[in-house]
């Protein structure tokens, strides 16, 4: 329990978190956005990772696999819309039947078995364990991109339409908007997100994993909300929607760093979970707390 | 140019709660007719703007807006032809947007949401210049949230937005109900004035007597789901306030069994 050997976990744990932050972009679109919970992410993160390994692995090229992640997340967060827009069934059950269905999916996709390895020997892997300043420097390039897509997205007409859906949906109604088809775009771009950055995780750990998207709905959750505290306290409240999108990035790297310390604390790595859960429940009160402090 | 024709809404049929909202209403509405709308709570009133605007669809009956027929058409679809300011000011605006984006998304009602800029520069000169007669101050705030304008503020900007794309139709649900006097005041005069501006054919509810009598060329009343006075042009210009009441309890008291009270 050195300092030193502290010191060289940090590299990899901001590595690990610019992926979450990427991820936890995704979720943005359905949780801030749209104001949805969406727990499909669960499964397509994990969709992400197989479908972008096994595609590798039968030597389809990087990014294209990369892209066929984001194509595939598109259609799991259609499905879970169709769901709700069509069946009328609630988003958060809607999401959490195809999070569930998506767990055989992902099983097929990876041939049966849990565990896909892909060798950074053999394959031209985007990003890796291996070179981790690499990673770093592609995650951001990466992060910067999509940030900056996502930005002129949302002001379109279309994102526009997106974001008074999730505003004010009786608002965007009567002002023309078909709201089933904002909110089925909505999720179909968060898991398309997600998916792309399970991908990149999958690479990044060179194997795809069934249980990859475990948890990542509070991932993605804590790395918003931490984003948006620090946000808030460096810059005042209201700033452009590019900084908010920054400060999920650094968000993520936040919290995977404090997930680096308590286990550099020799912390039981079974209770990590725990901690994830604690460490949300206090940013989501912190600005609460900074509430009543002013009041 | 609006023809409603013996629409009914029944909500909760089948239960203890089963409520007839709107019984057997055909309304039709010339060019240009500016109609208040008055009637005690639960008459039907908002339930009939709710039917035209498709909240939901109508039990039977139909509702043609000029040669269209919308009775089943999407809320969002009618949209196109219909402009609409609730009585709650949070409804009709979206809070975490910007003025000048409230705006924008209003003056595109009725169009295809395309992957072009959601507000152009142009836009925002023209939002500056319609915003300065309503003497709010709110051509300087085009990027303030709209969640951080007051009440009358909000409906003023409401107004605009339902107006903004000349609609078909332009329905108001009370919509001063929840300002204070003076704000109600000067939020009606602009709806005055822009109705004027376009002769927009307006259906405005409200509860306020002297109002639905000063403003409009035609005033209904319903009563139970019906309509049970309909007075347009002079006979409309003459009425007092004391007549109203009196028509309304004169009526309301005979319980509607003839029809002859409906035309008179
Ligand atoms: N969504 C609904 N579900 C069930 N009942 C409803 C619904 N909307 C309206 N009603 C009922 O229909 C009747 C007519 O209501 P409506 O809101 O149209 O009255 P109103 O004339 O607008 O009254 P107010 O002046 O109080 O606004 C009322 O008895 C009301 O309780
Ligand atoms: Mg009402």
């Amino acid at each position: 329990m050195t300092l030193s050997s502290l010191l060289a976990r940090l590299p990899g744990g901001i590595a690990i978190g610019i992926l979450y932050g990427i991820m936890a972009l995704g979720i943005y679109i359905t949780f801030r956005v749209l104001k949805v919970s969406d727990l499909t992410v669960d499964g397509s993160f994990a969709t992400g990772g197989a479908v972008s390994v096994m595609l590798m692995l039968a030597g389809v090229n990087t990014w294209i696999s990369l892209l066929c992640a984001f194509a595939v997340g598109l259609l799991c967060g259609t499905v879970t819309g169709l769901l709700h827009t069509r069946l009328n069934i609630p988003i958060i059950l809607s999401s959490i039947l195809v999070q569930i269905g998506l767990y055989s999916v992902n099983l097929r996709i990876m041939q049966g078995s849990a565990l896909k390895s892909i060798s950074v020997d053999k394959y031209n892997l985007l990003i890796n364990v291996r070179f981790v300043s690499k990673t770093i420097l592609i995650g951001a390039l990466i992060s910067l991109v999509l940030i900056i897509i996502l930005y002129w997205y949302f002001g379109t007409e279309q994102g526009s339409s997106i974001r008074a859906t999730g505003n004010n949906s009786a608002m965007a109604k009567s002002n023309g908007i078909n709201t089933a088809t904002t909110t089925l775009i909505g999720l179909a771009l968060c898991n398309g997100v997600v998916a792309f950055a399970g991908g990149l995780m999958s690479q990044y750990q060179g194997f795809s994993d069934v249980n990859q998207g475990r948890g990542a709905i509070v991932t993605g959750l804590a790395a918003i909300i931490i984003g948006e505290v620090l946000c808030d306290i460096f810059f005042k409240k209201g700033s452009s929607f590019w900084l908010r999108l920054t400060f999920v990035i650094l968000g993520g790297i936040i919290y995977y760093l404090i997930m680096v310390l308590i286990l550099w604390l020799r912390v039981d790595s079974n209770d990590l979970k725990l901690f994830t859960a604690i460490i949300v429940a206090i940013f989501l009160a912190i600005p609460n707390f900074r509430k009543g402090a002013a009041e | 140019m609006l023809r409603i024709t013996d629409i009914a809404k029944t909500f909760n049929r089948g239960t203890v709660n089963e409520k007839v909202a709107i019984a057997d209403l055909s309304l039709t509405l010339n060019d240009g007719d500016f109609v208040t709308v008055i009637g005690s709570n639960g008459a039907g009133k908002s339930t009939l703007l709710n039917a035209i605007a498709g909240t939901w669809l109508t039990d039977s009956g139909s509702i043609m807006i000029d040669d269209i027929d919308i009775t089943r058409l999407p809320e969002y679809k009618r949209a196109k032809y219909i402009g609409r300011v609730f009585q709650d000011p949070l409804m009709g605006t979206a809070a975490d947007m910007w003025i000048e984006e409230n705006l924008a998304l209003a003056s595109r009602r009725g169009e295809r949401r395309r992957l072009l800029p959601g507000i152009t520069r142009s836009e925002r000169a023209e939002y500056a210049e319609m915003l300065k007669p309503l003497n709010l101050g709110l051509e300087n705030r085009l990027t303030s949230k709209v969640g951080l304008l007051s009440g009358g503020q909000r409906q003023a900007l409401t107004l605009l937005m339902a107006t903004i794309k000349k609609p078909r139709l332009l329905l108001l649900d009370e919509h001063t109900a929840a300002l204070d006097p003076a704000t109600a005041d000067k939020v009606l005069k602009l709806t005055d004035e822009l109705v004027s501006k376009d002769s927009l054919t307006t259906l405005m509810i409200t509860h306020n007597m002297q109002d639905a009598i000063d403003y409009g060329n035609r005033l209904i009343m319903m009563n139970e789901g019906r309509i049970i006075l309909d007075i347009a042009g002079e006979e409309k210009k003459q009425l007092t306030k004391q007549q109203l009441i009196d028509r309304f309890n004169a009526l309301s008291d005979q319980k509607l069994e003839s029809d002859d009270v409906l035309l008179s």
